[in-house]
């Protein structure tokens, strides 16, 4: 085992053993179920008054209809449940001293933040993987395209990848996991609220650059079914940014 | 094997580690002694590669600590004052985590953790999870994990703290069973812990080092005067004047409860031979006579008189 994989496994085995991954993913898939339910309950209805007045049968957009408010709504509800899956992460060993047997050990700090990090993000992609159920059921009564919905999943893995990059270097930052969580979840909603902010200066650089920053834009063109480079570079840069930023922090601690 | 030359350790502005230097020899057992906040952990950090001096270098086994972090880590076995357990494993799944990152081998890794886990007497609890155990158990799955990877550089930080007095005993003597193989540093605040295990002491105060000497010499040094504690069974109106005859008595007097008296005497004069037999021939009926043996306390107070002010 290699030592990345020697902090994955320990990571996922705390994961499982505590009642914190249950009660979020349960959560997380009971929202998401509701969602989806009233989503196509929406759609059938539509459906169902096209035909009366067509008097045809109706072929709706499911992809529009369906699942891009869909994964809009997954992304707003992530945004408020990964910081509850990151903020253990660093803060616990700090809290514990457990910190001290990592740092005094042969591993590097790169090897212990990339270790956390990607147990968490296997942890998300159990979760996610488990949402698939809905357009597999759909798909038994309903045709609609795939390729929008591979690129929806692509495009919350990445999401989801980000925000927990982003709760690992808040967690990183202090050894009080309420104080971590806070710190990821207004980082996240700063960078939504950029979205929003780069609307206002319009077309000029400084709204051009905020768009840039805000994860809005990226996501949206890539659930609508866009795979654009620009986009994928923009989650890469971001997980690695703030790879970079846990890294340091856990170097501070140390120096301080 | 350790050598420590000119470390000095900043936080902000205060000094923690002023200009500390030592050595420490393979298969020595050294202790730390100092009160609370002299810079112990500090210096423990330091030497694990935990956190680096300001200024200063640290080698152990050869190897700086700041050059190459790797190699230290690979020869230090580091006991932190609080055991870095994660208390949501059973204890075979923490050691086996501990290996791994130690770089144990799998085949490796089974052989060590077999033999440290009878070592530290943790065979009945191993599959049990950390945070049912107590606080003596998880002292000792600690231990384990600082013993595990087979370093020969043991750094221990108070590890006898919190632990009932069977359970000190029971450290201290499986510390005192890895002396020769290992070279073990502790930090303890017990002078009678460091006498117990330890060939050679190292006093801290203020973040200096204000003694480095076998436990036995130090006392010696510490002490001025030696003082005896006499007990008779009957009481005796000239018996102070007769015992102040003896040579080497500086000073004698009732002590707290009846017949019983307080002897100051010439370090080196050694005068209870004489002492007693003179309490016998007179009919006195001896009773109790002892050697008042210098306290923590006292060393503190003689070592620490001297000391600079730390600005």
């Amino acid at each position: 085992m290699t030592p990345v994989q020697t902090i994955i496994a320990k990571e996922l085995r705390s994961f499982f053993v505590s009642p914190v991954v249950y009660v979020i993913g349960a959560i997380f898939l009971a929202v998401v179920g509701l969602l989806s339910y009233q989503a196509v309950a929406n759609a059938s209805n539509q459906a169902l008054r096209l035909m009366q007045l067509q008097n045809t049968y109706a072929q709706l957009n499911l992809n529009e209809m369906i699942f891009r408010p869909l994964f809009q709504s997954m992304n707003l509800i992530l945004m408020i449940i990964l910081p509850l899956l990151t903020m253990r992460l660093f803060a616990e060993e700090r809290k514990l001293r457990t910190f001290e047997l990592l740092l005094t050990s042969p591993i590097g700090v790169n090897e212990i933040v990339s270790g956390k990090f990607l147990s968490v993000v296997m942890v998300y992609a159990g979760l996610l993987s488990l949402t698939g159920l809905i357009p597999l059921t759909l798909s038994a009564y309903a045709t609609f395209d795939w390729q929008p919905i591979y690129l929806g999943y692509l495009a919350l893995l990445l999401q989801g990848a980000l925000m927990l990059s982003i709760g690992v270097c808040a967690s990183a930052l202090t050894e009080n996991q309420i104080i971590a969580a806070f710190l990821s979840f207004g980082v996240i909603l700063g960078l939504w609220v950029l979205g929003a902010l780069s609307t206002a200066f319009g077309d000029t650089t400084v709204g051009s650059i905020l768009s840039y920053l805000s994860f809005t834009e990226h996501f949206e063109r890539l659930i609508r079914g866009l795979l654009n480079a620009k986009d994928l570079l923009y989650y890469i840069s971001g997980i690695a940014f703030m790879w970079f930023a846990a890294h340091q922090a856990i170097d501070a601690y140390r120096w301080k | 094997m350790i050598e420590v030359q000119h470390v000095t350790k900043q936080y902000g502005r205060v000094k923690a580690l002023d200009d500390i230097s030592f050595s420490i020899h393979k298969g020595e057992i050294v202790a730390f002694l100092g009160p609370n906040g002299a810079g112990k952990t500090t210096t423990m950090r330091i030497l694990t590669g935990f956190m680096p001096p300001t200024s200063g270098t640290v080698r152990i086994a050869g190897f700086d600590c700041l050059e190459e972090p790797w190699e230290v880590k690979k020869h230090i076995g580091y006991l932190p004052e609080t055991p870095p357990l994660y208390l949501e494993l059973t204890v075979r799944e923490y050691l086996t985590f501990v290996g791994r990152i130690k770089r144990l081998g799998p085949e490796q890794l089974q052989e060590r953790m077999r033999i440290i886990i009878n070592q530290t007497g943790l065979t009945e609890v191993q599959g049990r999870v950390i945070g049912h155990l107590s606080r003596g158990y998880r002292q000792r799955v600690g231990l384990a994990q600082a013993l595990l990877h087979n370093p020969p550089v043991l750094i221990l930080d108070e590890p006898t703290t919190g632990l009932d007095p069977n359970q000190i005993i029971e450290i201290r003597d499986l510390i005192k069973s890895l002396a020769g193989s290992h070279t073990i540093i502790l930090s303890t605040h017990l002078l009678a812990e460091a006498t117990a295990i330890c060939q050679k002491v190292i006093i801290i105060h203020r973040g200096q080092i204000v003694a480095i000497d076998s436990p036995e010499q130090l006392g010696v040094k510490l002490r001025q005067s030696e003082i005896l504690h006499l007990t008779v069974k009957h009481s005796d109106p000239d018996l102070v004047e007769t015992l102040g005859k003896i040579p080497g008595v500086m000073h004698i007097s009732h002590g707290p409860a009846p017949n019983t008296y307080v002897l100051e005497t010439n370090i080196g004069d050694d005068v209870r031979e004489e002492l007693t037999n003179l309490v016998v021939t007179r009919g006195a009926g001896l009773l109790e006579l002892t050697t008042q043996t210098v306290s923590l306390e006292d060393v503190f107070k003689v070592l620490t008189k001297t000391d600079k002010p730390v600005d």
